[in-house]
Order: C-alpha cells, then structure tokens, then sequence
C-alpha cells in the first residue's frame, strides 16, 4: 500500500490501463480528500504533540468486471474464501485518481491471476522508480557533505599538548 | 477492522451529500410533528440486520464525535461495521456512555433512566433513541396518546412491541425537561417522531395495564 501511494500517477496510469478495461468500480467508500493531524514525540518518548496536518485522500472500491458480477462470487463464498476483492488506498495528496488507481491497483493484486502479473508489470517499474528517486536523494545530499576532520584533529592535538603540560 | 468485515461491506449513500440531506430533513420533520409516522427515503442500501429506517437515521446522523451502542443482537454484526465504516463512530458496550443508541427490535431494552440525559446546562448532550418496534400501526395494540410541542390537540399513536411500563418511563423522561433523550421510533421504511417535550399517555378509553 506505501508503494502504491508513493507511486508516480504516471506509472499508475500505465501500468493499469490494460486491466481497468473492462472492470468496472463499485464504491464502497468515494474519493474523498481530507486532513489528518500528525502528532509526533521528541525522542519518541516525550509529550505528543501536534505536528501539521497533512492533506490524504482515501477511498474504497469493489472490483467488479463489466457485466457488474463480482468475480466468482458464489464459488469462492461456498468456500469461504473473500467474496469479491476490496481495494482500499490512502495516499498524500488531492489526487482523486491516484487514490482511485492505487485502489485498484490494491484489488487486483489480492486476485490470483492479475496479482502475479502485476507484480511485475506495475510493482516492479514503480519499486525501481522509488529507488532511483532516493539514490538521487542520497548523491544530492552526499555532495553538499561537509567532513570536519581537520578541525577535529586540531582539536586533539591541542587536547593532547594540554594533558603534557 | 477485519479483512471480511471489509469484503462483505455494503456502500453508504449513493450520493452522500443529497442521501443524508434527505434523510436529515425527513428526522428533523419527524421530530418536529412528534407522533406522526413518516416514510423514510432509502438513497442507500442497508444491511440485512436492524430495520432499513434505523440504519438509514443513524448512517445519516452519525459523526466521528459520536458515540454509539447498539443492542445484543446488533453489535459485532454487520450492521455495526457498515456504520463504523461509513461514519467513523465509537461504539460502546455501555448504555449509559452512548449519545446515539440502536434498539433492536428483537431486544430486550436498556431502561430510559439509565441512559445519558444531559445536563441542566447542557441539555442537548443527550441521548437519541433509535428504537425499532415490530409496527407502528398496529390496531390491536392500545393506542397511545400524545401531546405537546408540535401536535394540534392531541395525536394518536398504535405501535406494537414497546416495553409494558414504557409510558410510566417516558413520563420520567418528560418530567425531566429540558433534560431527557429523544427517540426515533422505526418500523421498516417508516419514522415516527418521539422528542421529550412530547407528554405520552394511555389513550383514555383502554384500561391502564395492557
């Protein structure tokens, strides 16, 4: 789900559109943007407090195909397996339709088939996404790395010469 | 909440802003002509448990401020996680704690007295009832007479299922004004008003023990 949320709509939008086809969305809960309050504690031990509000939109979807039967309702019902497969999403932001997709996206791969295929049409060009995204993070952060050894060596040097004295 | 309870989840309102609106308007005008018996709109479709009008009011009047308790056979069911989901209620296991109550009708009730009737400063901190009852028509059953704020005269109410001592209890529940809870009585689709204000009695004809 943290995938899904982090991922570029673009690559959602890819990566599904094939599958999205012929399926159709019954919402169990709508897109909807609101707030949540952060709250955090100094040194995760300390007093919470507020820390800001961040802007999340959720939803909750049922995957329906197009004659708008859920997928082997009754045969996996008998079986007590899920009945039909519920896609939740929340992710940072107002964008209805990443919320929307990632929903999907969620849906899809508790199914059998898709989910295997989705895996790696959808997962895996994401995952890689998010890595290069924090490699390139990590090279602009590592270039602006001050060291200070110089200074620390001084500083024990002259420790040193004190302690002689 | 649990993955079934989720795969077996019903939708809330198919258009929330105009669903809830309409059923608000219909339990502000039951509540406001106490005693009359309204039909409810259903813009959602309701779980199988628990009269559609009660889910329908509650799906409708609930908030995440507000917390809830249901009767026996309603709490744990599917009912409990369609308002849960839909509405981001709190339940809890006593009566007494809850500002909104589900009553089903297969239930035995909680008494009147023991529920949260505000306070002198804070009378609007009460309960609501939602109480389901077998019929709300129910020529055989004593009428019950009803006046107060909203009714001309005096109105005439033939529901089936209350408790045996329910006028005596509602008389308490009155006498308390501005204190008390105010209740929704359903029957299937329909909702028929009960505020504090109104004064309950047994209709004059029929003798005082049913």
């Amino acid at each position: 789900m943290a995938l899904l949320a982090r991922a570029p709509l673009a690559l959602l939008e890819q990566g599904l559109q094939a599958r999205l086809a012929q399926r159709r969305t019954e919402w169990l809960r709508p897109p909807e943007t609101g707030l949540y309050m952060v709250q955090g504690r100094a040194g995760a031990t300390g007093q919470r407090f507020n820390l800001g509000e961040l802007t999340v939109t959720r939803c909750t979807l049922r995957a329906l195909n197009e004659q708008g039967e859920q997928q082997g309702l009754k045969g996996e019902r008998q079986a007590g397996l899920p009945a039909a497969t519920v896609g939740v999403a929340y992710v940072l932001g107002r964008s209805h339709r990443h919320a929307e997709l990632a929903a999907w996206a969620d849906a899809l791969l508790q199914e059998a088939g898709p989910g295997a295929e989705l895996e790696q049409t959808l997962l895996a060009p994401v995952r890689a996404h998010l890595a290069q995204q924090q490699a390139q993070r990590r090279a602009q952060a590592q270039a602006s790395k001050v060291d200070f050894f110089t200074l620390a060596r001084e500083a024990g040097v002259s420790d040193g010469a004190e302690d002689e004295q | 909440m649990k993955n079934e309870e989720l795969e077996n989840m019903l939708p809330g309102f198919a258009d929330l802003a105009v669903g809830s609106q309409a059923v608000f308007r219909r339990a502000l005008e039951a509540l406001s002509l106490p005693g009359r018996v309204l039909e409810l709109p259903h813009p959602a479709q309701t779980p199988a448990n628990g009269h559609p009008a009660a889910a329908l009011l509650l799906l409708a009047l609930l908030d995440s401020d507000c917390s809830l308790w249901l009767s026996p056979s309603l709490a744990g069911s599917q009912a409990q996680a369609w308002l849960r989901f839909h509405t981001g209620c709190r339940c809890v296991s006593d009566p007494g704690a809850a500002r909104f109550l589900w009553f089903a009708a297969a239930d035995p009730w909680p008494a009147l007295a023991q529920l949260d009737w505000g306070s002198d400063e804070y009378p609007d901190q009460s309960a609501t009832c939602v109480i389901e009852l077998p019929s709300l028509h129910e020529p055989q059953s004593a009428p019950l007479r009803l006046s107060g704020p909203g009714i001309q005269g005096h109105a005439s109410l033939q529901p089936r299922g209350l408790p045996a001592d329910f006028v005596v209890q509602w008389a308490a529940n009155h006498a308390a004004f501005p204190r008390g809870v105010d209740a929704f009585l359903v029957a299937g689709h329909s909702v028929c008003g009960l505020p504090r204000s109104t004064r309950v009695q047994h209709a004059p004809h029929t003798p005082l023990e049913p």
